[in-house]
């Protein structure tokens, strides 16, 4: 399968899994797909699907909670748990709920739904790896909305003054928060400088991009600095009334909608139990 | 209390490399033995207690044994949802010790007071809730928190509480100590203002009433048998606690009590729903909130007698 055939099954996945769920933040789940896709199938991360514990692996802390649609997606993908259980999205006796939850669903690293709290919990693994003398690397995810909770720039400021160039941030910038456009709600200038004046090596890149998002994240950390990536992304990305809207953060489609979505990610609808 | 902490914790580092200790800009000098002995496991986080508690449970994920120390106040209001999301909910191995409870920081005013904390943090499933009346008390609790294997938290006085007990004694988490016997009525109290309740029980024995005093230092699990034993034993139960008398010690003694359907008389002494008055030094700032052995004497025996 090429990259494009990987990202349309995923996006495929996530729809299906709400669908039977009858929850979860699609639009979240669709703009974080390639960058998600690209830390576990790219070779950036290192894991072991079989040994969801082991020592050594890397972390990837999914801060913004909302987007667990598509880290299940592709948890399931690449082994942690059988496909099959995406189908129990929601529903009694599933662990995978609309929110993710460490302990429950191998591979979750961190329970999250809260905004504001994976970075810090991230830091305390990358400062806890750095006192350990080991190797692994943290990736947390968070949002670009997220970024409004005072915590985040608390662990802003102390990531770089602990020099965690174990860590890396990735923001989903999606520019689309719960009730609107982030820059009409709660308008930030410039992330980049934002991030860099807190002392963090900063870089943008096309967060749809495969290949452009394979060479940021697989380069090495500048040393003594934790690292900040802008992913540019699209809220809602891959179905097209979906893209830019911010009713998606909530909304699932009706039956007009539905045929849209079954025509642009080719879900067969028996994909769909109906 | 700090120094009964302080050398606990420290003896414990010795042993032990997971323990590593955070702070939040709050331990200056006091901390300088551990950090010359162990500077690659102190952490400041300058004024972010949130940002701290959470790095404490990612550390505590990768198997390291995080104390945060700074004060109560901001610890458990500040970083009340952290503590609950990150450190409880995820069951992590994080020790969270508040300095200065109750109204410690007498000249400072409520914005310092930590007088709501139990009633916040004993909601919090997976969380071990200690409330030491002395140093001893610390010392014990120090060593019980490092040996349970998720979360706690510890409610510190400050540093010149008097040793309430004699010699040492059997110390279990969740069993409340009797610091004196009695007959006529009981006295359960929490934290470091055991020590003015002894006083003042020392002053009902003069007028003929022979109380019996428990010290409750672990809030959660609670000594549900000792409460029930003193109301069958003594048929009067008063709660003592430098806290608000809603969701403290006085509001776990009520549950107990009106599940276990005995009859007794019962009352809560604290603070009554409303911030602690008035600055000055910790015992005037006690006597003012009616907090002090003479005032603590004087409503037991209306209480008791009616007078």
């Amino acid at each position: 399968m090429t990259d494009k055939e990987h990202l349309k099954q995923i996006r495929k996945n996530i729809f299906c899994t709400a669908y039977k769920g009858g929850a979860g933040h699609l639009a979240s789940a669709f703009s974080v797909v390639e960058i998600l896709y690209v830390l576990y199938c790219k070779g950036i991360l290192n894991y072991r699907p079989k040994d969801p514990l082991w020592e050594d692996r890397d972390r990837m802390i999914m801060s913004k909670g909302q987007g667990c649609l598509a880290l299940y997606a592709i948890l399931s993908k690449v082994g942690f748990f059988p496909e099959s259980e995406l189908n129990t999205f929601c529903q009694p006796g599933s662990s995978l709920g609309g929110e993710p939850k460490l302990g429950d669903v191998p591979g979750v690293e961190a329970s999250t739904g809260s905004l504001g709290h994976g970075l810090s919990f991230a830091q305390g693994i990358a400062m806890a790896y750095k006192t350990l003398g080991k190797k692994n690397q943290v990736y947390v995810v968070i949002g670009d909305g997220e970024c409004q909770e005072g915590s985040v720039w608390e662990a802003a400021m102390s990531a770089s003054h602990f020099q965690l160039d174990n860590l890396t941030v990735i923001m989903d910038n999606n520019k689309l928060q719960a009730m609107g456009k982030v820059s009409e709600l709660m308008s930030i200038e410039d992330w980049g400088e934002k991030w860099s004046s807190f002392g963090w090596d900063v870089s943008v890149v096309d967060g749809h991009d495969v290949e452009a998002l394979k060479n940021c994240l697989g380069q090495e950390h500048q040393a003594g600095r934790p690292r900040f990536v802008i992913a540019d992304t699209v809220k809602g990305k891959g179905v097209s009334f979906m893209e830019h809207v911010p009713i998606w953060h909530y909304r699932m489609p009706n039956e007009e909608e539905l045929h849209v979505v079954i025509e642009e990610l080719e879900i067969k609808k028996e994909e769909l139990g109906i | 209390m700090r120094t009964a902490y302080l050398n606990t914790l420290q003896e414990l580092a010795r042993k032990d490399e997971r323990i590593v200790s955070l702070v939040a800009d709050n331990g200056l000098i006091v901390y300088d033995d551990f950090k010359r002995d162990f500077p690659k496991r102190y952490f400041n986080f300058g004024i972010s207690e949130a940002n701290m508690v959470a790095a404490a449970a990612g550390m505590a994920n990768c198997g390291q044994i995080p104390f945060c120390y700074t004060i109560s106040a901001f610890l458990a209001y500040r970083s009340y949802e952290f503590i609950r999301n990150d450190v409880c909910f995820q069951n992590q191995n994080v020790k969270i010790v508040g300095i200065g409870s109750g109204v410690a920081y007498s000249t400072l005013g409520p914005s310092h007071h930590a007088t709501e904390d139990i009633g916040l943090l004993r909601g919090l499933p997976n969380l071990t809730v200690f409330s030491p009346g002395s140093p001893l008390d610390v010392r014990n609790i120090i060593h019980a928190a490092y040996e349970i294997q998720g979360p706690v938290y510890i409610r510190l006085g400050t540093n010149n509480e008097q040793e309430l007990y004699e010699r040492e004694y059997d110390f279990k988490v969740g069993k409340a100590e009797i610091l004196k016997d009695g007959r006529d009525l009981t006295i359960i109290v929490t934290g470091r203002i055991a020590a003015d309740v002894l006083k003042a029980a020392k002053k009902l024995e003069k007028q003929g009433i022979h109380g019996r005093v428990v010290n409750v230092h672990t809030l959660k699990p609670f000594d549900k048998e000792a409460v029930i034993r003193a109301a069958e034993e003594t048929g009067a139960v008063y709660t003592v606690e430098e806290h608000s008398i809603c969701g403290g010690l006085g509001s776990i003694v009520a549950e107990v009590l009106a599940e276990s359907r005995i009859g007794t008389k019962f009352y809560r002494i604290g603070l009554q729903d409303c911030f602690a008055k008035g600055y000055g030094t910790y015992e005037e700032v006690k006597k003012a909130n009616r907090l002090d052995a003479d005032a603590l004497c004087e409503k037991i025996l209306k209480l008791h007698c009616g007078q």
